[in-house]
C-alpha cells in the first residue's frame, strides 16, 4: 500500500502564541507559531495540530488571525482544536485557512453537534479528539477537563459512535501518558484503531522515535502526533520520518 | 503588458484561502481573484474550480449560480484548472449522494470507495487521507515533479475514467483510480495541490505558466 503514514507536529496555542516552550536552535522569538509552523513545514511535517488553550473571546480572535497567517505561508493541511463548541466556531477557523477542526469536550456535551458539523461541513474535516484513561484491565474510558473529569464513557464504543456521527478521523490521546514520554497506550491506540473504519491520529507520551514506529506497528495507528520531542530540537520532524522509513513503514521523505 | 488574472471560482462550497494563497505564492505576478462573476471569469487568463464537500451540494450550487455555463465557455477557450470534488463534477456523473449528475467535460463515474477496502488482507480506512503517490502521464502540468510524487489526498469517491486516454495521473487506494485527468485546455486532479507542500506548489507553478496546449 502506497499511502503514507502521517508524523503530525502539534503546537499548544494562547492568545496566538506558542506556549509550553518551544527551544528550536537559531530561532529568536521561540513563541511565534507562524516561524515554528514553517520550520517543521521545511522539515518535511506531514500536517500542522494547533490546540488552541485560549481561556478568551478577543484572545480566540487572535488565533483567527495566527491561521491566517500560518495559511498563507504553509502549504500542508492544517487542524485547529481547542473551544470548538459551535457551527460558527467551526466556520471561522476553516474561513481563516484551517482545513480540520478539532471538536473534543464539545463532542462528548453534546454529540449531535459532531453530526450536525459533519453534515455542513463534511467528514472530511470534522477530527474528533478523545482523551482516555484507563481504568482496568482492557477498559478505557473518556475524562475531559484535562483528564480530571471522569464520565463513565466507554473510549472504544465512543470511537466508534463518533465514526457513525461523521467524524472524519479520530485524534487518540492518553491522559495517562500525555507528558511522561513512555510512549503511546498502544492498547487503546490498537482497539480504537481496529474498530472504526476511519484515520486514527495516536497522540500522548512520546518521548524518543522508537515510539513512533511502536504507534504505528503496534497500535495500528495511521498518523502519531507528537510535540515537545520535537520543540526542544531532540529530532527533526525529517530525522523521524527516516526512522520511520527505515523500520519499514511507509513514508513521505520526497 | 498589464498582469495575468487567474481567477479562483468561488459558488460558496469551503474556504477558498489556501488555493488563493498558494496561487499567488507561486506566481507574484500574476492578480489571482476569488470570484463567483461570470464576467471576471471569462476575462481572466487561467481559470481554477475548486470544491469540497457533497457532490449535491457542489453540483446544485454550481447550476443555480450558473457556474455550469461559465465552465461551458471556459472549457473551450483557456487553461482551467479542477480540484478535488472540482474534478468530480467534472465527471459524467457520481454515485454519491444517490446518484447525481455533473457536468461531462471528462467522461467516467465517481465511485465510492466502500466500507469494505482491503489490501493485503489489510482493512483501508476511507476517507482516503493522507500523501500517496501518483504515476504522472506526460503532461506540461507535471513538468520538473518527480514520477511517482506523493500529493495530499482527502476524499471518499474516486474517478473511474471510462477514456483511458484523459487520465493524465494514476493513484491506487485498495484500487486504482484516476488521480489526474486532462483534456485539451482542461486539467484535474483529485488532490490538494494547494497543501500538498513543493510537488503541488510546483503543479500550480506550472498551471499559471500553461498556454493550454497538451
Amino acid at each position: 500500500m502506497a499511502l503514507a503514514k502521517r508524523i503530525i507536529p502539534c503546537l499548544d496555542v494562547d492568545k496566538g502564541r506558542v506556549v509550553k516552550g518551544v527551544n528550536f536552535v537559531g530561532i529568536r522569538d521561540a513563541g511565534d507559531p507562524v516561524e515554528i509552523a514553517k520550520r517543521y513545514n521545511d522539515q518535511g511535517a506531514d500536517e500542522i495540530t494547533f490546540l488552541d488553550i485560549t481561556a478568551s473571546h478577543e484572545g480566540r480572535d487572535t488565533t483567527v488571525h495566527m491561521v491566517e497567517a500560518i495559511a498563507e505561508q504553509v502549504f500542508i493541511p492544517l487542524t485547529v482544536g481547542g473551544g470548538i463548541r459551535e457551527l460558527e466556531d467551526i466556520r471561522r477557523m476553516l474561513n481563516a485557512g484551517a482545513d480540520k477542526v478539532s471538536i473534543n469536550s464539545a463532542a462528548v456535551y453534546n454529540p449531535e453537534f459532531v453530526k450536525a458539523a459533519s453534515d455542513k461541513f463534511g467528514a472530511q474535516c470534522i477530527v474528533v479528539a478523545i482523551d482516555a484513561k484507563q481504568v482496568a484491565d482492557d477498559r478505557w474510558e473518556i475524562f475531559t477537563h484535562g483528564g480530571r473529569k471522569p464520565t463513565g464513557i466507554n473510549a472504544v464504543e465512543w470511537a466508534v459512535k463518533m465514526a457513525e456521527y461523521g467524524a472524519g478521523e479520530i485524534l487518540l490521546t492518553s491522559m495517562d501518558r500525555d507528558g511522561v514520554k513512555s510512549g503511546f497506550d498502544l492498547g487503546v491506540t490498537r482497539a480504537i484503531a481496529d474498530a472504526v473504519n476511519i484515520p486514527v491520529i495516536a497522540s500522548g507520551g512520546v518521548g524518543n522515535l522508537d515510539h513512533l514506529v511502536d504507534g504505528v506497528k503496534q497500535g495500528h495507528a495511521d498518523a502519531v502526533l507528537a510535540a515537545s520531542i520535537f520543540h526542544f530540537g531532540e529530532y527533526t520532524v525529517q530525522q523521524a520520518k527516516e526512522h520511520m522509513a527505515a523500520a519499514g513503514i511507509e513514508m513521505r521523505l520526497d | 503588458m498589464s498582469s495575468k488574472i487567474c481567477a479562483v471560482i468561488d459558488y460558496g462550497m469551503g474556504n477558498l484561502h489556501s488555493a488563493h494563497g498558494a496561487l499567488q505564492t507561486v506566481a507574484p505576478d500574476t492578480k489571482v481573484v476569488v470570484t463567483s462573476d461570470p464576467e471576471v471569469i471569462l476575462k481572466a487568463d487561467h481559470v481554477v474550480l475548486p470544491g469540497v464537500g457533497a457532490i449535491r451540494d457542489c453540483m446544485a450550487e454550481i447550476r443555480a449560480q450558473g457556474i455550469d455555463q461559465v465552465v461551458a465557455e471556459v472549457r473551450n477557450s483557456k487553461p482551467l484548472l479542477g480540484i478535488c470534488v472540482g474534478l468530480q463534477a467534472m465527471m459524467d456523473s457520481s454515485e454519491e449522494n444517490g446518484g447525481v449528475d455533473c457536468m461531462g467535460l471528462f467522461s467516467g463515474q465517481v465511485k465510492f470507495f466502500g466500507n469494505d477496502l482491503v489490501e493485503n488482507g489489510e482493512q483501508l480506512k476511507v476517507p482516503h487521507m493522507g500523501w500517496n503517490r501518483v504515476e504522472q502521464v506526460a503532461h506540461p502540468l507535471w513538468s520538473g515533479i518527480a514520477d511517482n510524487s506523493r500529493f495530499y489526498f482527502v476524499h471518499s469517491y474516486y474517478v473511474q475514467a471510462a477514456d483511458a486516454s484523459q487520465v493524465k495521473g494514476r493513484g491506487h487506494y485498495g484500487v486504482d483510480f484516476a488521480a489526474a485527468m486532462g483534456q485539451d485546455n482542461v486539467f484535474a486532479v483529485q488532490f490538494h495541490p494547494e497543501k500538498s507542500h513543493n510537488a503541488g506548489l510546483a503543479l500550480l507553478r506550472n498551471f499559471l505558466a500553461w498556454d493550454g496546449q497538451a
